[in-house]
């Protein structure tokens, strides 16, 4: 197994630049996904996780490159935070469409006065 | 798989098993179906697109500057630096890491789980009125005295009950 994976290594020949453009790419689709859909909250809370998926994977990416382990640890950490914060966002969501029944975001302005 | 196999499956579990699952549920649990998607169709939601396009236009020159990177940093597409050594797994050397130097964020991480746990019952707990549930201390608890009464009934006159 691992020699079938080096072999697939020396065969497709992925560098630390490919993972830094995959983690760019990523972190685009989140960024274009918050700016371009105004409409769908929920549709914001996965570009946001997009986003830290994007970081977690330049950390893995440079704690490969640089031999530290240190990257990986934070990544870890990273991903409970994510979590954390998905499973309280939607609970805030599901709160707020039990009070006011809607969640589209044009419609949520009580704190405009 | 650079050799980080333990986050490569621990990514796997949490977003398969654990975020894309709590969306799915929230995304059944409210009816968002019904929502139109439109994007570039009305008048007032193309006023954003402009802010957006300028910002994905300035990412993606980052993106192109990270793709152009080879130029600067010849090595940069290099094999031989994602090589690591395969005496010890990735994962026995991260648990290595993080149960001592760690160990303090570690907790915290963990306390940081269990307040958003407790965070979301609460937040979505409801507590229904009108259901009637059983007590087993009630039932335990009942004497004699409070369950049943004895009457001298009066002939053709017949017991009142429920006052």
């Amino acid at each position: 197994m691992l020699n079938l994976i080096k072999g697939l290594r020396l065969m497709i020949n992925i560098g630390l630049g490919h993972y830094l453009t995959l983690g760019a790419i990523i972190f685009t689709i989140g960024i274009i996904g918050i700016f371009l859909n105004r409409k769908n909250i929920i549709v914001i809370l996965m570009s946001i996780e997009l986003i830290l998926l994007a970081v977690n994977i330049n950390l893995v990416s440079f704690s490969i490159y640089l031999n530290d382990l240190t990257g990986q640890v934070f990544t870890l950490f990273i991903l409970t935070v994510a979590a954390a914060e998905a499973a309280i966002g939607l609970a805030i969501i599901v709160v707020y469409y039990r009070n006011s029944g809607t969640i589209r975001v044009e419609e949520i302005d009580k704190l405009k006065g | 798989m650079i050799g980080a196999e333990f986050l490569g499956m621990i990514m796997l579990i949490v977003y398969v098993g654990a975020v894309a699952v709590l969306f799915l549920f929230v995304v059944m649990m409210l009816n968002v179906a019904q929502q139109k998607n439109q994007w570039f169709s009305s008048a007032e939601s193309s006023k954003h697109i402009p802010v957006g396009l300028i910002i994905s236009t300035v990412i993606f020159f980052e993106l192109l500057i990270v793709i152009g990177g080879w130029k600067y940093k010849p090595d940069l597409f290099n094999i031989k630096n994602l090589v690591t050594d395969n005496d010890v797994s990735n994962t026995h050397s991260l648990g290595q890491v993080l149960y001592t130097d760690y160990i303090h964020v570690f907790q915290i991480s963990g306390m940081i789980l269990l307040v958003a746990m407790i965070g979301a019952i609460v937040l979505t707990f409801r507590q229904r009125i009108g259901v009637k549930k059983q007590s087993y201390l009630k039932q335990i608890s009942r004497e004699r005295s409070e369950g049943v009464q004895v009457l001298n009934v009066e002939f053709n006159k017949g017991v009142k009950i429920d006052d």
